[in-house]
């Protein structure tokens, strides 16, 4: 699957993608592959506030339970209610349908320590030659 | 559940099938110290492995459980009494060709491990062991034979040994092996010829609640290959599709069956665990024999119940199990979705007095109390066939 190129990365495989200070965060193609089915998303509520590196929620395939980690400092504005039922759909299209949160971002935050695309896909086939060695 | 035992990476344990699973793209975990696939991606993942096993046939690689032989030395029963002494089942019961499961105890009757005993012969016993326990049962079982006439060789890497498991399983093994396979009964076994391997131990058991077989061939890397593949070229016709280690959880769950260091351990003993029927307190004296008499007669502190979630949220192994009033009262020791029935269930050590069938308790979730309530176990059974043993 193609990393969207206008997207940002985090080194624990979320994406951020900013538009006019509204910014959508999901998790990256190479996390769903990892966790397998997804069985189960939490999210937080809209106005929860979400703070760089800090959990803001979780998500479980059959045998695995994994936090979801705020790439910048926001607000929530929404939530994809969708994978309440659905989950599944994570592991379908993780960087469209299946965001999680929709953010207003807080006045500064800072993207610059995030990876674009070209250095995420480089980070992620270094750790697959970690895995395979 | 790595702990500081585990080894480093680069000292990863491996089987024969090592560089198979790889080639197929396996998603590989560290188990106990060994290097094993958890799921296939190529067969579509733990959910599909799972239901391929339930609905039709799967196959499993679990080279990585250890073999232990115990036979007589010069006199007659020297294994007998040897087993007998080990293991809390009664193996004087079982006939050539049969295996029961069992466990081997410590003095204080709680688990050294699990054991599948197989009689080979009236004084020829082979024990299918953990793999995260090999050493430990080995050195255990060579210590406690010592006063016995036996010999005890472990003959964990001469086999490959791969569980072809499902309801179509018998189907496909079948095609591999002119034994006939539909007289062998649940939990017996033989020696035949599969795949122009003769006397190859064929043996119908397994750790999913499913009907199937367990076969063992020799341990090099051609013949492992070239099993495995005949296998999977036979189970074509039946969906056939590898499975790793998740989906065997969630099978193996789902059937209740204990897992080491889960529901049992070096803490728990033999009645908590709900093994009671597995143990034969009159066949004499056995190792943890003592101590599980006085347990028995100072009651139950906790016992092992399966619990459904009522709640939104799924129960993890070591979550916290507590009370209305969020006293803690017990822990879970398995829990997962189960693909199967479509919920989120649990084993999980509580008080007798939370144990009672609709008993709701609670599961601590990320600091939520979330309510679940105790259902009968095993979750799933499989249903029964007619006309077929």
């Amino acid at each position: 699957m193609a990393y969207p190129k206008n997207y940002r990365y985090t080194k624990e495989h979320e994406w951020i993608n900013v538009e006019s200070g509204l910014a959508t965060i999901g998790i990256t193609d190479y996390a769903q592959h990892e966790l397998g089915d997804v069985v189960f998303v939490e999210l937080p509520k809209p106005g929860a506030k979400i703070a760089t590196g800090k959990s803001f929620g979780t998500v479980e395939s059959v045998k695995a339970v994994s936090e979801i980690y705020a790439p910048a400092d926001g607000e929530v504005i929404e939530a994809n209610g969708d994978l309440h039922n659905t989950p599944e759909k994570l592991n379908t299209d993780p960087h469209g349908a299946a965001w999680l949160i929709k953010v207003r971002l807080a006045s500064g935050a800072d993207l610059s320590g995030l990876m674009d695309a070209a250095t995420y896909e480089a980070y992620i086939a270094d750790k697959g030659k970690e895995a395979s060695a | 559940m790595e702990s500081a035992a585990t080894p480093l990476k680069s000292e990863l344990r491996k089987t024969p099938l090592n560089a198979l699973h790889r080639r197929l793209g396996a998603k590989m975990v560290n188990f106990g110290g060994w290097d094993m696939p958890v799921e296939y991606p190529s067969s579509g993942g733990l959910i599909a492995e799972h239901k391929a096993v339930r609905g039709s046939v799967g196959v499993f690689d679990v080279s990585h459980m250890g073999d232990i032989r115990v036979r007589s030395g010069l006199k007659l029963d020297g294994a007998l009494a040897a087993v007998q002494h080990i293991s809390m089942n009664d193996a004087s019961k079982l006939a050539i060709g049969q295996a029961h499961y069992s466990a081997m105890l410590y003095p204080e009757g709680t688990f050294v491990d699990d054991v599948i005993v197989h009689r080979l012969g009236e004084d020829d016993f082979l024990l299918v062991i953990n793999a995260g326990t090999r050493e430990k049962d080995i050195q255990w079982v060579r210590e406690n034979t010592k006063g016995f006439d036996c010999v005890v060789d472990e003959l964990s890497d001469a086999y490959t040994q791969l569980a072809i498991q499902g309801p179509h399983a018998v189907e496909v093994l079948q095609k591999l092996t002119p034994t006939p396979l539909h007289g062998i009964k649940n939990y017996w076994f033989t020696h035949g010829t599969v795949c122009g391997l003769k006397n190859t131990l064929i043996a119908r058991t397994g750790y999913t609640g499913e009907d199937g077989f367990e076969i063992y061939v020799p341990s090099d890397k051609e013949t492992s290959e070239n099993i495995w593949n005949q296998v999977m070229e036979a189970g074509r016709e039946f969906g056939i599709i590898p499975c790793g280690l998740g989906a065997r959880n969630t099978l193996r769950l789902e059937a209740k069956m204990a897992l080491y260091g889960h529901e049992i351990s070096e803490k728990i003993n033999v009645w908590e665990a709900g093994l009671d029927r597995y143990c034969k307190m009159e066949k004499g004296e056995f190792i943890g024999r003592a101590a599980l008499e006085r347990a028995k007669a100072g009651g139950l502190k906790r016992t092992l119940v399966g619990l459904e979630m009522i709640d939104r949220g799924i129960a993890r192994d070591e979550y916290c199990c507590c009370n209305e009033a969020g006293e803690a009262i017990g822990v879970v020791t398995s829990g997962s979705p189960s693909p199967t029935l479509g919920k989120n269930i649990a084993l999980a050590y509580v008080p007798p007095a939370y144990s009672s069938i609709g008993t709701i308790v609670h599961v601590e979730i990320r600091g939520q109390k979330c309510k679940a309530q105790v259902v009968p176990t095993p979750f799933y059974k499989r249903p029964k066939k007619t006309g077929v043993s």
